[in-house]
């Protein structure tokens, strides 16, 4: 029997610290590269202002396009003045949406803050204050940041209906289907969300007495259970969507027409 | 029969040690097992509190190679053969002996959460009704073991300690999700849940949920349902208004 000798650990008696010695980092780190790639592509892709619109077809990042120099107008909100990228004037809604996400703070508190990077391992920061003050306490407009998602899965559903008219009329390119699935994607990420899943039913206590708001909660409730993988997709779908967008408004991918 | 060792710790409130043993092991047991055999064979003043050996009294748990776990319910062939196992203390509370803690801290919250306060009775029996879709939200509530796993990994009370006294922890915000979303209850809790449980402390990092031996969606089901009702009572302009409009509670 041999012994080891451990380091005291304070008043708390000797219980020793970190022990796991499996990969954990392995999770945060593919995180930060998920997350650190999508922020560096989207932003590119806001600042470049060309390349978005490829008749039907106009890139998620763009759309709703409110600026008057837009390549592709969906609604003139903002005047000649505006000469930075129309990405600017929108992309901040469905990126708060995400920022202020419950799956996404877990991601990001592990893996940016180590608050803490994964169970059971020491956080980085002595001071802790949760989402109890300043910034953070702002985390609780979630909700209003999901009802500004829910009008873009609007907007989005009609340009994938704008999608299926062509110059010669009715059809159905790759890149029809493309923003189908990303708006699809999208659409099952927002409405898994765990405010709209309070908002739709999960405020009720007695349910038998409102059975509308119950069977919708009980729906949302089966896709919340999906929603980190949801999140994932759609993140996926979107930053795709544009790519291939951009593509072939290059003229670097040509659409194939399937119908 | 092959052979593992195990490395367990042992001390007391004023340090201790890793002690390793080799012991032999055998197809079907599970780590508790394995500290018996130690018991038996090595350390008969071993100290470690079991129970049930069946995953439900919630007396065993420990960090099984830095993971919080039953050692009841890990069986020892989830280890790669060879592997030498870790077998520490829950580091969240203060140590008592070996493997055994005081786990006093959450029993103290406990006693500060209002019980539950029912309706007046539906029939004239004294009697209540409720329909099955009532009852099965908080029936995943109390599969809870009172195991204090999910106490012991959740980096608020874990890693900051002057934070403990302002939050009661994943534990007791099942408590307070199964009382506030009862049917029968007519307690309001939204406000204990903000300031007496400092439920904006918990950054919803999972932990709990996954550490949790009954599989509760701790997260999920418990923690930000409860954030959202306390949004719906003190962050929410909309339904802030509405109720004073509408002159809802």
């Amino acid at each position: 029997m041999a012994i080891e000798a451990v380091k005291h650990a304070g008043d708390r008696g000797a219980a020793p610290t970190a022990l796991r010695k499996d990969a954990w980092w392995v999770q945060p780190a593919l995180t930060v590269l998920g997350l650190g790639a999508f922020i560096v592509y989207s932003t590119w892709a806001a600042f470049q202002n060309a390349y978005y619109y490829a008749d039907p077809y106009l890139s998620p990042f763009y759309s709703p396009c409110v600026a008057a120099n837009c390549q592709h107008l969906t609604v003139q909100l903002v005047g000649s003045w505006w000469t930075w990228s129309p990405a600017f004037l929108i992309l901040w809604a469905p990126g708060v949406f995400r920022l202020t996400c419950y799956y996404y703070r877990k991601a990001y508190y592990r893996s940016f803050w180590w608050a803490p990077p994964a169970c059971a391992m020491p956080d980085a920061r002595r001071g802790y204050d949760g989402e109890t003050s300043f910034p953070l306490v702002f985390q609780n407009i979630h909700r209003y940041t999901f009802y500004l998602a829910v009008l873009f899965i609007v907007i989005l559903t009609w340009d994938a209906i704008l999608a299926l008219r062509f110059p010669d009329g009715f059809g159905v390119g790759v890149g029809t289907l493309v923003l189908w699935v990303n708006v699809v994607l999208l659409a099952l990420y927002t409405f898994s969300c765990h405010s709209c899943r309070h908002l739709c039913g999960g405020h009720v206590d007695i349910f038998s007495r409102a059975p509308f708001r119950y069977r919708i909660w009980h729906r949302l409730s089966m896709l919340n259970e999906r929603h980190a993988l949801f999140a994932w997709l759609s993140l996926t779908s979107v930053g795709l969507a544009d790519l291939y967008v951009r593509l072939v408004a290059m003229g670097i991918l040509r659409d194939v027409r399937l119908l | 029969m092959a052979d593992v060792t195990v490395r367990v710790w042992r001390g007391n409130a004023q340090g201790g040690a890793f002690h390793e043993y080799r012991v032999p092991v055998e197809e079907g047991m599970v780590v508790l097992d394995v500290l018996h055999r130690i018991q038996a064979i090595h350390a008969n003043d071993l100290a470690l509190r079991w129970n049930c050996k069946a995953g439900k009294c919630g007396s065993c748990g420990a960090e099984v190679n830095g993971h919080p776990r039953l050692t009841c319910m890990t069986r020892m062939n989830i280890f790669t053969p060879g592997e030498t196992i870790t077998v520490a203390p829950m580091k969240t509370f203060p140590i008592i002996k070996d493997l055994v803690t005081d786990v006093s801290f959450n029993f103290q919250v406990a006693k500060k959460i209002p019980a539950f306060q029912s309706r007046p009775p539906d029939a004239p029996d004294g009697s209540w009704r409720m329909m099955q879709e009532d009852i099965d939200r908080v029936q995943e509530f109390r599969k809870c073991i009172e195991c204090f796993l999910c106490q012991n990994v959740c980096h608020v009370i874990r890693d900051h300690e002057g934070k403990k006294q302002h939050f009661a922890g994943p534990r007791f915000f099942v408590r307070l999700a199964e009382l506030e979303m009862h049917p029968l209850d007519t307690g309001t809790r939204t406000g204990l849940v903000k300031e007496f449980a400092g439920i904006g402390l918990c950054n919803i990092t999972k932990c709990c949920t996954e550490v949790c031996p009954e599989h509760i969606r701790i997260t999920d089901n418990a923690i930000i349902p409860l954030k959202e009702r306390v949004v719906d009572e003190h962050y929410d302009p909309v339904v802030w208004l509405l109720r004073k409009v509408l002159g809802k509670r």
